[in-house]
C-alpha cells in the first residue's frame, strides 16, 4: 500500500504498545496508520516469543505473545487501523503546514499532525556474523535474504545457519544454483523435521553439500566473493570456493533510521516527559521500550499506560478547537458505539 | 558467587552473582553489552557467551531449546552458551566467561 496517506496519527511500530495506542486514540476518534518492518503485527511478542508465556499483563494470569497480539488486534478492530507492514520507516520531516511526514523504504508517505514512536528497541534486521570485512561484500555477493530467486541462478552458493529459513533457502535454491553448500556448526537443526529430512535427501543425492563448519573469513575482490575460510569443530581450517554467501541466523534489533530523525536520544532511547510521553520535539511522542524517563520500566503494562496518556495529548494537537471529555467505556454510550457494542 | 566476565574489548569484570538469577541478568545489570533482546526467554540468541572450557564442563547440560536457539546465534563455538540459561549457584563461584561478538 505505497502512496500518500493523510491521517491523525502516524505510529512507528506495530507491537503491543502501538496496538493499544490505536485503541486509546480510537476512543478519542483519532485515526492511525502504523508502519512496521515485520510482515505482521505484534513486534517482539510475535517475532521473538509467540509461544512463550507472559505472566504480568493485568487481568490475564498467563498469555502467550501471539495470543496477546491476537487479542489486541481484536480490540482495535472497530477503529480500522491501516497497517503498512514489511516496510522500514526511513525518514521523518516537517511540512510547511506543521504536520509531519513519515516516509518508508517502500515509498509510503504518512502525513499526520502527530507521530508516535512505539518501535520497541528499533528495527528487526538480519543478524550479521562478526566476520572481518563482511560489509564490503553485502549486497554484492553476501545476502541476508532472497528477493528474486532468479538472481541466484547458476551461482555457487554457500548458506550458513541451522534454522527454518536457512533450510528453506537451501531447499529452494538447490535447483537454481550451480552448486550449493550448507554449513552449520553442528549436525542438528532447529528447523522443522520435514525440512531437515528434505535437506538430507538432497545431500544424499549429491544435489547439495552439507558440512559441519563455520565461516571464519571471506576472500574476494571489490566485494565479489571468491573463497571463504571454513573451520570445522576440530578447529581445522580450509578454503571453500563460492561466489555467493548467505548467512541466515534470523533477526536482531537495531535502532536503525530512528537515529537519523533528528530527535534527541539518550543511550538509544528517546527521553520523554511523564505527563504526555512527548519527546523534546513537539508533536512527536515515544511510548513503550523506546522511551526513557526517570523510573522507566520496560514492561508491556507500562507501555499501555503511556499510550493512554499520550492519546489525551495527541487529541489536543489533532483537534485544537475541540474539548476533550474524559469518559469510561463502561458507562459511556458514545464510546460503546465506537466499539460497536451499543 | 563471583562471575569473571571478559567484555568485547578484552576488559575483565568481576561481578557478584545472585543465587537463582541468570548469568545474563547479572551481566546486564552490570551494564555489560549483552543485548538479551527477548529478556531471558531463550528466544533470541543475543546473550551468547563463551564459557572457559574448564567451567563449561561443570555446567548443567544445555536444554533442547537452548541447543536449538544457539542455531540462531552467530559465531557459535563448542563452548558457546546462552547466558540467560545459566543459573547462578554456589557451585559456579568463579566461573569465567567471555561475551560473544555482536
Amino acid at each position: 500500500m505505497a502512496g500518500r496517506h493523510e491521517t491523525d496519527v502516524a505510529i512507528l511500530g506495530a507491537g503491543p504498545i502501538a496496538l493499544f495506542a490505536v485503541f486509546e486514540l480510537g476512543l478519542l476518534d483519532l485515526k492511525a496508520h502504523l508502519v512496521d518492518i515485520l510482515d505482521r503485527p505484534g513486534g517482539q511478542c510475535t517475532e521473538l516469543y509467540p509461544d512463550k508465556p507472559i505472566y504480568d499483563i493485568p487481568g490475564l494470569p498467563v498469555v502467550s505473545g501471539q495470543e496477546l497480539t491476537d487479542r489486541l488486534m481484536q480490540q482495535v478492530k472497530p477503529f480500522a487501523p491501516q497497517f503498512h507492514l514489511s516496510q522500514m520507516a526511513s525518514g521523518l520531516d516537517r511540512l510547511d503546514d506543521g504536520r509531519w511526514r513519515l516516509k518508508t523504504d517502500a515509498g509510503t508517505e504518512i502525513i499526520a499532525p502527530v507521530v508516535v514512536i512505539a518501535a520497541g528497541a528499533g528495527s528487526f534486521v538480519p543478524k550479521r556474523p562478526p566476520i572481518a570485512g563482511i560489509a564490503e561484500y553485502e549486497g554484492k555477493s553476501v545476502f541476508y535474504s532472497v528477493r528474486k530467486m532468479e538472481a541466484f541462478r547458476g551461482k555457487n552458493i554457500l548458506i550458513a545457519g541451522g534454522g527454518d529459513s536457512a533450510l528453506d533457502w537451501t531447499i529452494n535454491l538447490a535447483p537454481v544454483a550451480a552448486k550449493l553448500t550448507l554449513v552449520h556448526h553442528r549436525d542438528g537443526f532447529r528447523a522443522a523435521q520435514h525440512s531437515v529430512n528434505q535437506m538430507r535427501e538432497l545431500a544424499a543425492h549429491g544435489k547439495i553439500n552439507f558440512e559441519i563448519a563455520s565461516v571464519k573469513a571471506l576472500h574476494g575482490v571489490n566485494g565479489m566473493l571468491e573463497e571463504v575460510t571454513l573451520a570445522g569443530p576440530d578447529k581445522r581450517e580450509w578454503r571453500h570456493a563460492c561466489d555467493t554467501f548467505m548467512p541466515i541466523f534470523g533477526l536482531t534489533i537495531k535502532l536503525g533510521p530512528i537515529a537519523e530523525f533528528g530527535l534527541k536520544l539518550h543511550e538509544d532511547r528517546i527521553p520523554v516527559d511523564t505527563e504526555k510521553f512527548e519527546s523534546s520535539t513537539p508533536g512527536i511522542f515515544a511510548i513503550g521500550d523506546i522511551n526513557s524517563y526517570p523510573g522507566k520500566l520496560k514492561l508491556i503494562l507500562c507501555g499501555f499506560h503511556e499510550a493512554a496518556l499520550m492519546a489525551q495529548a495527541a487529541f489536543h494537537i489533532c483537534r485544537p478547537n475541540e474539548k476533550l471529555r474524559f469518559q469510561y467505556t463502561t458507562s459511556s454510550t458514545s464510546l460503546q458505539k465506537k466499539l460497536g457494542v451499543a | 558467587m563471583k562471575i569473571i566476565a571478559t567484555d568485547r574489548k578484552g576488559e575483565v569484570h568481576t561481578l557478584e552473582g545472585r543465587d537463582g538469577w541468570s548469568v545474563m541478568e547479572i551481566l546486564r545489570d552490570a551494564g555489560l553489552p549483552v543485548a538479551a533482546e527477548c529478556g531471558g526467554a531463550c528466544a533470541c540468541a543475543t546473550c551468547q557467551v563463551y564459557v572457559d572450557p574448564e567451567w563449561y564442563a561443570k555446567l548443567p547440560p544445555k536444554s533442547d531449546s537452548e541447543t536449538d536457539m544457539l542455531d540462531m546465534a552467530v559465531a557459535v563455538e563448542p563452548n558457546s552458551r546462552l547466558s540467560c540459561q545459566i543459573t547462578c549457584t554456589p557451585a559456579l563461584d568463579g566461573i569465567k566467561l567471555t561475551i560473544a561478538p555482536e
